[in-house]
């Protein structure tokens, strides 16, 4: 294998996250979530935070290296990165970037996080309350084409059209985030089980998809310590390494007033045959995987076009009990994911693959080797990690 | 005819950089105004200052059919827009030019909201105007043929 792949080269040392909160309930201020998040994950590493020497975040988070770097006392800082792209798109380009820098030399303690503290800084979900509107959304807008939901429905739609596929597979999908949020005390939703009926009582938010089709919107904070291959060795956590990761997104898919080149999609097409190569891994080695759930017909673009399931399948495979951690075929979400654990712009999904190759889930898929973590369905650049346990090197 | 969606939501203006002026004219004057390569005669939208198939800067603005095919739907809910929150159900379609290269639009269906909308179906543009406001402007509804 080329000399250029990441393969193998960098592990996850910690992850750290804050208490999960509805939206506007952090009594934390959005700079305290992180700072505690990135203090957390230091802890789980053994690794003192004055010892970062990079940070890297995504979706436009307000938390500013250099001040992090001022307020712990870093000692040198070597990395400072954004992942382009709001949204969670970059949820694991994030880690791409710092793993990369790693790998190049560039830095040694890379910390990749995002903090979010609504209720300090405001909502999404909403349109915009502005007499004027320019732009693309001048073209959208006006005829109350709005919020995210109302942004990918429509592909979605198109999609579901395109190969047959029911209401039922998107409900299949938010109960096993629900069904996993049970045995996770973590999780906002712990305590809220979902039911088929309730599910198709639930009011309709933007068809297809019904309130429990969209994720949630929290405050709190993540963070993921990485570090070299050989320096994972050493500490106290039994280390992930990345086999792949890739980011980006298809011809023209981000082409303004709905144009992109391959409309029904969740712009993953490009992007996982790069994942693929570099773990040099198939679809079918995929032990349990973590997909982002900004809208459950996003998981489920996600996943066809990371090859774990064919269209023409779709309305057999996505069933519950093929996707729960306790025997299903392919475990998803089983932190309960951003539906139902929390919305942290999808770090959290992340941090959860991480644990289930640590075997510290709790939705624990027994012998998991190899997790795929992917982020951001339907945004452009969309991205995706698959992590590995040593074993699998 | 009545407006769609209530008065309230946020009213399009051209570009600071006046990109796309010449369709916001077209629409008050009725017509379908989009960008058109000069060089390679393909279409695009929305408005860019590059061509997108031969990477020409030489775009014109061409008066197209005004007729469509639904190639994709959404019916709304939920409202998140105070100016939408008596509105109920609505229709958002995406309607494809075949006479323009299959560019695709947005705009409302003037139908029933509650109806199933039928993909591949073909409609007609509507000309919906909004002359109050110091910014008067006219946007594009379709519906059935």
């Amino acid at each position: 294998m080329s000399d250029r792949s990441i393969r193998g080269k960098v592990a996850v040392a910690g992850v750290g996250e804050t208490t999960y909160y509805k939206r506007g309930q952090s009594p934390d201020a959005e700079f305290l979530l992180g700072l505690k998040a990135i203090v957390a994950a230091c802890d789980d590493a053994g690794i003192s935070p004055k010892e970062i020497d990079g940070f890297c975040s995504f979706a436009d988070d307000r938390n500013d290296p250099s001040r992090l770097s001022a307020a712990l006392g870093v000692k040198e800082m070597n990395l400072s990165n954004m992942q382009w792209g709001g949204g969670g798109g970059g949820a694991a380009g994030v880690l791409q970037n710092g793993a990369a820098a790693i790998a190049a030399g560039y830095a040694d303690v890379v910390v990749c996080y995002r903090a979010l503290a609504q209720g300090q800084f405001g909502r999404y979900g909403q349109g915009p309350q502005v007499p004027y509107i320019q732009g693309e959304r001048a073209f959208t807008s006006p005829y109350g084409l709005m919020s995210p939901a109302q942004m990918f429905a429509m592909k979605v739609v198109r999609f579901m059209h395109e190969h047959g596929i029911k209401q039922e597979a998107l409900r299949a999908l938010s109960m096993a985030s629900y069904h996993h949020a049970q045995n996770n005390p973590r999780a906002v939703m712990n305590g809220k089980p979902l039911t088929e009926e309730k599910y198709d009582n639930s009011r309709w938010i933007v068809e297809p998809f019904h309130l429990f089709d969209c994720c949630m919107e929290n405050d709190g904070a993540a963070a993921i310590l990485l570090v070299s291959a050989e320096r994972a060795k050493d500490l106290k956590q039994k280390p992930a390494y990345i086999l792949g990761a890739a980011h980006g997104s298809g011809y023209r898919a981000a082409a303004p007033v709905h144009n992109s080149g391959d409309y029904p999609s969740s712009n993953f097409s490009t992007v996982a045959p790069h994942l693929y190569r570099q773990a040099e891994i198939t679809p079918e080695d995929i032990d349990v995987a973590q997909i982002y759930e900004n809208f459950t017909g996003g998981v489920l673009m996600t996943m066809i076009e990371h090859g774990l399931c064919k269209p023409e399948e779709a309305n057999d495979f996505f069933q519950l009990d093929n996707l729960i951690a306790q025997g299903g075929k392919l475990p998803l979400n089983t932190s309960g994911g951003n539906l139902a654990e929390c919305y942290m712009h999808g770090l959290g999904l992340q941090i959860e693959a991480i644990r289930q190759l640590r075997g510290q889930s709790t939705n624990q898929v027994k012998d998991a080797k190899i997790a795929l973590a992917a982020a951001g369905p339907m945004v452009s650049p969309v991205s995706t990690i698959i992590y590995g346990t040593e074993d699998t090197l | 005819m009545a407006n769609y969606l209530p008065e309230g939501l946020p009213s399009p203006a051209p570009m600071n950089d006046n990109l796309d002026v010449p369709y916001w004219e077209g629409t008050l004057a009725h017509k379908l105004v989009i960008q058109k390569c000069s060089n390679c005669n393909k279409h695009q939208w929305g408005p860019e200052w590059i061509c997108n198939h031969c990477n020409s800067f030489d775009l014109s603005w061409t008066e197209v059919a005004q007729k469509g095919r639904i190639y994709s739907y959404e019916r709304v809910w939920h409202p998140v827009h105070p100016a939408l929150k008596d509105q109920g159900a609505y229709v958002v379609v995406l309607v494809e030019l075949p006479d323009a290269d299959n560019v695709r639009m947005v705009g409302n269906l003037l139908a029933d909201p509650e109806a199933d909308v039928p993909i591949g179906a073909e409609v007609e543009a509507v000309f919906e105007d909004h002359p109050g406001g110091d910014m008067p402007y006219t946007l594009v509804q379709w519906k059935l043929v």
